[in-house]
């Protein structure tokens, strides 16, 4: 399936020669674990397998703890006690699919800024990159549905403030809520129709991913350099990379087994430390907590949405032109999904012809100053909408955008890159043979 | 800065926004409980004592709806023993919707049942309270202190039952409620407010009582019943009732530690052997 020049499977015995006929399905399993892969990649290609690991994970637990639980308002929350106090074992799955959701959206944020960092986005990689951002929108909407099914206080009310964004939108906004919650206000029909697209949505990613994988096996594995792999030959192709099995698998597991080691410390000894105190509250539509907060993962773009008040030049530019049509609220909705649709678009906004960011010595300060940007986000998300908070998030919150709109697309034109090393061999003998070897080894980012 | 989305979902119900009040600062202090840290485990016999204060003095107004009453035979609970446990249900009254023609009736329970959920006076039930109470949140609200001290619970149960203090007199005497300087959300008069209108002084006022004063129960164990005791032995107790698992939990959580270590050293060693050839021969190339 790559483009990659490599051996093709050749069925052995009278069996697989038998099935290989009627379903070519081994031919598919020995390309896809035989593939070429660049033997240069770092630590920072082990989160793919680690989000492939969450998904099963998520799944596996999450189909047990759907035999014990009750979506109804008047149950549910007494069906995750029961879960957590009555099932063998109960406790444990569920704070393993709690914190489950963390590593999730933990592993998925280190694999994005891996691909922003490494340019895995660019071209011929678009595709696989579009797919990954559809993973990821459909991984936020999952993770939201779900902390909605224990009812507690902050599940009823960061529903009703997530599905009251969609209120904000000018005239159809109101009749879309209504929908979405099946109903006037959060209530049995949410939470009915949230437990049934929890549970549909994560085969949907299932697909996707496969999809996803289709993608970066055709186009082959990005890597630290963004040099492509030589195809003209088998034996070129050979000098740059290594077959996934054994190299690789081992080499992801090693990195799998050690961060579980962590995830399993987090769900043994602290699985309350990333949730939130008010959800053990059971949901009142009478009593609106005092922070309501969304879970850390969210924070980032909670900020943002946050962030643009009517105070702000641009919010009071934007409200004057539309006549008032886009108000304050409505501003920081158009933000929020705006961040994430920027991020989705970077393969068209960064006009460099380098991929790596490793020979780019402009972009990686201003790459690390996103990351930072993230980091200060989140913060900012957890914080109350006071200053100085207010403030810091407005800056942070601009400086996403002028990251992927501005400095993105003239960082191409502007900058002059180092050199690269001509072929991967040369980066990974550079890398393994001890000696400084001209830009290959220049890699503060490592 | 008032148009924020926090607001919004209490705007669109109507409720104004009055819920923004800055909260006071309240002090929470640190209390070292046996169920701390990773190998941390409960106090049997403290338990226990937490139990009676719960039984004799707590549940006159709140409940343990989630509780079933015979999780107290659990080890890693408090181990009562089983004839204790069914004694103690037999002095429980319970609501049995199935008696009396559907009418439905009380009786005394068995230990099948689960502790009444007691709703009088708008007490809440205490069920989940260790859980559904944060103690610290430093520095800078990042939580930092939470890895090291635990969610801390248990430590707010404590500084509220030991928080109780004569009203500054700043406040009108008829203000509601009770002053305690470790309840931050409860009313707050404005006479104790600066002209910028920051509390004068930690805490709130609370609509409950002081509930323990010192010496309100009679340990069998003889163990001090001093008020900051019975506040920590209540505290254990409702951790319990919160995280009954606790102890299978961590013991589960070492044991994963445990055995992926043991597999990531594997791993690496195999990992380090497989690469040694490629890495090798990357060396040679290179002289």
């Amino acid at each position: 399936m790559a483009g990659i020049p490599h051996d093709h499977y050749e069925p052995k015995t009278g069996i697989e020669r038998w099935v290989h006929e009627r379903l070519p399905i081994l031919s598919l399993v020995y390309d896809t674990i035989m593939i070429p892969t660049p033997k240069n990649l770092n630590w920072m290609w082990i989160w793919g397998i680690v989000l492939a690991f969450c998904l099963v994970l998520q799944i596996a637990t999450g189909v047990v703890l759907v035999m014990h639980y009750t979506p109804h308002v008047d149950l549910a929350f007494a069906s995750v006690e029961h879960i957590m106090r009555d099932v063998r074992g109960g406790h444990f799955l569920r704070y393993l699919h709690m914190n489950g959701a963390s590593l999730f959206f933990f592993a998925v944020y280190l694999h994005i800024f891996r691909g922003l960092y490494y340019g895995s986005y660019k071209a011929p990689r678009e595709i696989t990159w579009i797919i990954g951002m559809l993973i990821y929108l459909l991984m936020m909407g999952t993770a939201f549905m779900g902390y909605v099914l224990p009812w507690g206080q902050m599940s009823f009310w960061g529903a009703t403030v997530i599905t009251g964004l969609f209120g904000a939108i000018p005239l159809i906004g109101e009749p879309i809520q209504t929908w979405l919650l099946g109903g006037p206000a959060v209530g049995n029909a949410t939470l009915n129709r949230f437990f049934s697209l929890h549970y549909l949505l994560p085969f949907v990613i299932a697909a996707l991913v496969a999809v996803h994988i289709w993608a970066f096996h055709t186009t082959g594995n990005n890597n630290p350099t963004g040099v492509e792999v030589r195809r003209a030959s088998k034996a070129e192709a050979e000098k740059d990379t290594l077959p996934f099995w054994p190299y690789f698998v081992i080499k992801d597991f090693f990195a799998l087994a050690l961060v579980l080691a962590v995830f399993f410390a987090v769900v043994g000894f602290m699985p309350n430390y990333l949730g939130h105190p008010d959800n053990y509250i059971e949901a009142n539509s009478l009593a609106t907590p005092a922070h309501i907060v969304p879970e850390w993962y969210f924070l980032p773009f909670y900020a943002i949405l946050r962030a643009f008040t009517a105070d702000v030049w641009i919010v009071q530019l934007a409200s004057f032109l539309t006549g008032g049509i886009v108000d304050a609220k409505f501003f920081g909705v158009i933000a929020m999904f705006g961040a994430i649709i920027a991020l989705a678009l970077v393969p068209w906004l960064d006009t460099s012809s380098v991929r790596s960011g490793r020979y780019r010595p402009m972009f990686k300060w201003w790459f690390w100053l996103l990351a930072v940007d993230f980091v200060v986000l989140m913060w900012c998300g957890a914080m109350p909408a006071e200053p100085p908070y207010s403030i810091i998030s407005l800056i942070a919150a601009a400086y996403w955008f002028v990251y992927f709109l501005i400095i993105l697309p003239l960082l191409g034109v502007i900058e002059k890159p180092l050199a690269q090393p001509a072929t991967i061999e040369d980066d990974f003998n550079a890398h393994y043979g001890g000696e400084a070897h001209g830009a290959a080894s220049a890699t503060p980012a490592e | 800065m008032m148009r924020q989305i926090t607001f919004a979902a209490s705007l669109a119900l109507g409720l104004g926004s009055g819920m923004a009040l800055a909260e006071g600062a309240a002090h929470i202090e640190d209390v070292a409980f046996s169920f701390e840290g990773p190998f941390g485990a409960y106090d049997q016999n403290q338990l226990q004592r937490g139990l009676q204060i719960y039984t004799e003095v707590c549940s006159a107004c709140h409940g343990l709806r989630y509780v079933p009453i015979r999780t107290l035979e659990d080890e890693g609970g408090p181990g009562l023993p089983e004839d204790q446990v069914r004694a103690y249900a037999a002095n429980i009254e319970v609501f049995d919707p199935t008696l009396n023609d559907g009418q439905g009736d009380f009786r005394p329970a068995t230990p099948k049942d689960h502790f009444p959920h007691i709703t009088s006076a708008g007490a809440p039930d205490l069920s989940l309270m260790a859980k559904a109470r944060a103690g610290f949140h430093g520095p800078a609200g990042l939580g930092i202190s939470q890895l090291f001290k635990g969610i801390g619970g248990p430590e707010y149960i404590v500084s509220i039952l030991t928080g109780y203090e004569d009203a500054p007199d700043c406040a009108p005497g008829d203000f509601p409620g009770n002053y305690n300087k470790a309840f931050a959300p409860g009313g707050y008069p404005e006479e104790c407010k600066d002209e910028h209108g920051e509390h004068l002084y930690p805490g709130s006022w609370i609509s409950m009582g002081q509930p323990l004063y010192g010496e309100d129960v009679e340990y069998a164990d003889g163990h001090s019943n001093e008020l900051h005791h019975e506040a920590e032995d209540v505290a254990a107790f409702l951790m319990w009732a919160a995280e009954p698992k606790m102890m299978a939990r961590k013991q589960a959580g070492f044991v994963g530690v445990l055995m992926l270590t043991i597999m990531t050293v594997l791993l690496y060693l195999t990992n380090k052997r497989l690469w040694a050839p490629v890495k090798k021969a990357a060396k040679k190339s290179d002289d």
